[in-house]
C-alpha cells in the first residue's frame, strides 16, 4: 500500500469524486493553473478543464453564494477558501443563506466549503484560525474536521456526496506531516457524524479533534510511560452532528474527561461537549470536566508567543495528570 | 457626477409623451392584456393584504409595491416562463414578478398569514418562498445575497450549455452591500447569462439616494464592472419590457451580464407600519397623480385602441373574484402544528431533538 500524506489523501478524494460525478466542480481563488495556495488542486484544471475548476475573484461571499445557487440546481460544488480565516467574509452567506435554505424553503444545497485551518505554523492572526465554533452554532451546516489521512480522504468524499452543506476543515499542520498507508482501489468513505476511538484507555478520556488528536496521542503515550496511566483518546472527526453516543460511551468507561481543542476557550466546542456530558452522564463523572484549549487571545506570530497561547503536548500531559489524580 | 446632491427625480409628466405611441409590435394583443391582468392582480392582491393586515390576520409586516408594479411585471414578463425555463429572484416589492412567474395569490396569502399549507409551511414570511421549476427563488432579508446565488444559478446554465437566463432584482439601497458587488463582478468575469434589475425607487427604508451613493445612476456602478447598463423609466411598462427583453435575449445568446436600472418611486412606507413622514408629500402626490405605472399603461392601451374600458373592467372584475376566492380558500386555515418546527434542518438527521423540558 502506498504511503500518502494528509494532503495527498484529500486530493485523491476530490479527484475520485470529480471522476465519478460530473456534477462536482471546484471554485475558489488560485485553484486553477496555480493549483491552490497549498497545491491541493494541483493538476485538476489539466484533467477536468476550466469549466470544472474555476478561478474566482477574491470574493468569498460570491464564491459561497454562487456555490449555493449551483447546488440548488443539482450541481455539487466544492468551494475553497484559500485560508479558512477568510470564511468570515462569507459568514453571512453561509449562516443566513446556505444553512437555512433547506429548513426555510425546502431548498437542497449540497455543497462543500473547505479550506486550510489551524496554527502551529507561525501564520499569525489571519492564517491560523479555527472557525468551527462560529458555525457550530448554526443549525443547517455540518462540520467535519479530519485528523488522519484516511479520514481526510473518506470525509471529503462523504462531504461531497452529502445532501446538505458541509464545512470541511483541513489542518495545514497535518497536510504534509501526517502520512498513512492507504489501499489503492478501495473506496474510502468515512461516515459523517461518527467519532473514531484513536486510542483505548481506562483511566481518563481525552475528547478532541484535528491537530490536537496527535498532540493528545503523544501525551497519552508519555503518560503511559511515565505515570502508568491508561488514557483513551476520542477523535470526534465530525463536530456537527456530534457523536453523542461515542462521547457518553467513553465517559461511562473512564469517568474522567479532558476536552482538548486548539481553538480559543470561551464559547469553544469544549463548552458544548461539557454541557452535553453534564446533561446525559453527570452521575458517571468522578471529577470535573476540564478543558485544554488556546488562550483567549488572537493568535500571535512570534514562536514564543504562539507556542504559549496554543495547547501543547506538555500542557495536555500536565492537565491529564492533574485530572487523573483528582 | 459625484456630487452628493440628490439626483433630479425623473419628472412624471415629461416622461409621458402625448399622444401615446402605439404598443410595440412584438407583443400581441393577448400579451398586452395579460400584462394588464398581472398589474391589476398585483395591486388588488396587495389591497386585500392590507385589509387582512388591519384585521390582524397577517402575522408579520406587510410590504407594498404600490407604484412599482409596472417594472416588476414587465421585467418578469420578458423571461421565458414555464417548467424549467428562466429563473428570477424577486425582492419584497416584486410581488408582480412572482405572479408573472406563476406563483398563486393563495400562496402569497398563506405566506403572509403563516398558514400550515403555505409554501414554506409557516417557516418563512411573505414573498420568501421559491419554486425553481416554475422559475423563482425567494430572497433572504440580507440584501445583495441573491446576486451571488443567482450568479451560481446562471453559472449552472452556462456549465450545462442550457439556453436559460437568470434575472435578479436589487434596490438602490441594496447596491451598497458587499455581496451585490462581489456577485456582480463574479458574474461579469464569468460572462454569465444574468440580468440584474436595479430598482431606483428613491427610498431604502428612510434613506434617500444621496445618503446611499455618490453616483447619479445605479447604471454607473454596473458599468464599472464592464457590464452593459441602461437606465429606463421604470413606470413605463413597455419601456421596461423592451429593455429587459433585449437584455434577456442577449444574455441567452452568451453576451454575459446585463444591468437595467429602472427609475421608479416607492409610494408607501418601507412596510405598512411606516408612516413615511420623511417623504415630501408633494412628491408622493405627484408620482401618484402623474406617474402611476398602471394608469399610464391603461392610457397607452386605450390610446392605441388595443382594448376598451369595458375590457379592462372585465379583467378588474375577474381579478376581484380570483382574489376573493383565494382569500376564502385560506383565511380560516390553521397555523402549523408546533411540533412541525423540528424536521428538515438536514436530510440526516431528519429532525432536531425535542428538548427535555418539553416532556416535563
Amino acid at each position: 500500500m502506498p504511503e500518502v500524506t494528509f494532503l495527498e489523501a484529500l486530493r485523491q478524494g476530490m479527484w475520485e469524486e470529480m471522476e465519478r460525478d460530473e456534477r462536482v466542480f471546484i471554485l475558489g481563488e488560485d485553484v486553477g493553473p496555480y493549483g491552490g495556495a497549498f497545491k491541493v488542486t494541483d493538476g485538476f484544471v489539466k484533467r477536468f478543464g476550466e469549466a470544472r475548476v474555476i478561478d474566482t475573484p477574491i470574493s468569498e461571499a460570491a464564491i459561497v453564494g454562487a456555490a449555493a445557487g449551483a447546488a440548488h440546481m443539482g450541481m455539487r460544488p466544492v468551494a475553497e477558501m484559500q485560508f479558512i480565516d477568510f470564511i468570515s467574509c462569507a459568514y453571512d452567506m453561509l449562516t443566513n443563506y446556505v444553512a437555512t435554505a433547506r429548513y426555510r424553503a425546502g431548498l437542497a444545497t449540497p455543497m462543500v466549503v473547505r479550506g486550510p485551518c489551524g496554527g502551529y505554523v507561525r501564520g499569525g492572526p489571519f492564517h491560523s484560525q479555527n472557525p468551527e465554533a462560529a458555525f457550530l452554532h448554526t443549525p443547517g451546516l455540518k462540520i467535519v474536521y479530519p485528523a488522519t489521512a484516511r479520514d481526510a480522504k473518506g470525509l471529503i468524499k462523504s462531504s461531497i456526496r452529502d445532501e446538505d452543506p458541509v464545512l470541511y476543515l483541513e489542518h495545514k499542520w497535518l497536510y504534509r506531516r501526517i502520512k498513512e498507508q492507504l489501499p489503492e482501489g478501495e473506496e474510502i468513505l468515512t461516515p459523517i457524524g461518527k467519532a473514531r476511538l484513536a486510542r483505548e484507555g481506562k483511566h481518563l478520556s481525552i475528547i478532541t479533534y484535528g491537530a490536537t488528536v496527535w498532540k493528545s496521542l503523544e501525551a497519552a503515550e508519555q503518560l503511559e510511560k511515565d505515570d502508568g496511566l491508561s488514557i483513551e483518546v476520542l477523535d470526534l472527526r465530525t463536530l456537527v452532528p456530534m457523536d453523542d453516543a461515542a462521547i457518553m460511551q467513553t465517559v461511562q468507561k473512564t469517568n474522567k474527561v479532558l476536552i482538548v481543542h486548539e481553538d480559543t476557550r470561551t464559547g469553544g466546542i469544549a463548552g458544548e461537549i461539557a454541557a452535553r456530558i453534564n446533561e446525559r452522564a453527570f452521575e458517571w463523572l468522578d471529577g470535573p470536566i476540564m478543558r485544554v484549549t488556546a488562550h483567549d487571545v488572537p493568535l500571535p506570530y512570534a514562536p514564543t508567543l504562539e507556542d504559549f497561547v496554543l495547547p501543547q503536548t506538555d500542557d495536555i500531559v500536565k492537565a491529564a495528570r492533574w485530572l487523573a489524580a483528582y | 457626477m459625484t456630487s452628493r446632491a440628490a439626483p433630479a427625480l425623473p419628472a412624471g409628466p415629461a416622461t409621458q409623451p402625448a399622444p401615446p405611441p402605439p404598443p410595440p409590435a412584438a407583443l400581441s394583443r393577448d400579451q398586452l392584456v395579460e400584462i394588464y391582468y398581472y398589474l391589476r392582480l398585483t395591486r388588488t392582491l396587495e389591497e386585500r393584504l392590507v385589509a387582512l393586515y388591519r384585521q390582524s390576520k397577517v402575522i408579520g409586516g406587510l410590504f407594498r409595491s404600490l407604484g412599482q408594479e409596472g417594472e416588476s411585471v414587465a421585467s418578469a414578463y420578458a423571461l421565458d416562463r414555464g417548467r424549467h425555463q428562466d429563473i428570477l429572484s424577486p425582492l419584497i416589492r416584486n410581488l408582480g414578478s412572482l405572479l408573472v412567474m406563476g406563483a398563486k395569490p393563495v400562496e402569497i396569502l398563506r405566506q403572509y398569514m403563516a398558514k400550515a399549507e403555505s409554501p414554506t409551511h409557516g417557516r418563512e414570511l411573505n414573498v420568501h418562498f421559491n419554486d425553481l421549476e416554475r422559475g423563482y427563488l425567494g430572497q433572504i432579508s440580507h440584501l445583495g445575497d441573491m446576486i451571488p446565488v443567482m450568479a451560481g444559478i446562471a453559472l449552472t446554465f452556462k456549465l450545462r450549455g442550457e439556453a436559460r437566463v437568470g434575472l435578479v432584482y436589487i434596490g438602490d439601497g441594496g447596491t451598497s452591500t458587499g455581496t451585490f458587488h462581489e456577485g456582480l463582478n463574479l458574474a461579469a468575469v464569468q460572462r454569465l447569462p444574468l440580468v440584474v434589475i436595479g430598482e431606483y425607487n428613491h427610498w431604502a427604508y428612510s434613506t434617500p439616494p444621496a445618503k446611499q451613493f455618490a453616483v447619479r445612476d445605479l447604471a454607473e456602478k454596473a458599468k464599472g464592472y464592464g457590464i452593459p447598463a441602461v437606465t429606463v423609466d421604470g413606470n413605463d411598462v413597455i419601456a421596461v419590457y423592451e429593455a429587459t427583453k433585449l437584455a434577456v435575449d442577449r444574455a441567452r445568446r452568451g453576451k454575459g451580464v446585463h444591468f437595467i436600472e429602472v427609475k421608479t418611486y416607492r409610494r408607501k412606507g418601507h412596510a405598512e407600519h411606516d408612516d413615511q413622514h420623511y417623504v415630501p408629500k408633494e412628491d408622493l402626490e405627484r408620482w401618484a397623480q402623474e406617474n402611476d405605472p398602471v394608469d399610464r399603461y391603461v392610457q397607452r392601451l386605450l390610446g392605441a385602441d388595443v382594448v376598451s374600458e369595458a375590457d379592462l373592467k372585465d379583467i378588474d372584475d375577474r381579478v376581484r373574484v380570483e382574489i376573493d376566492q383565494a382569500t376564502d380558500a385560506c383565511v380560516d386555515e390553521p397555523l402549523p402544528q408546533a411540533e412541525t418546527a423540528l424536521p428538515g434542518v438536514y436530510v440526516d438527521p431528519p429532525a432536531a431533538d425535542t428538548l427535555w423540558f418539553k416532556a416535563l
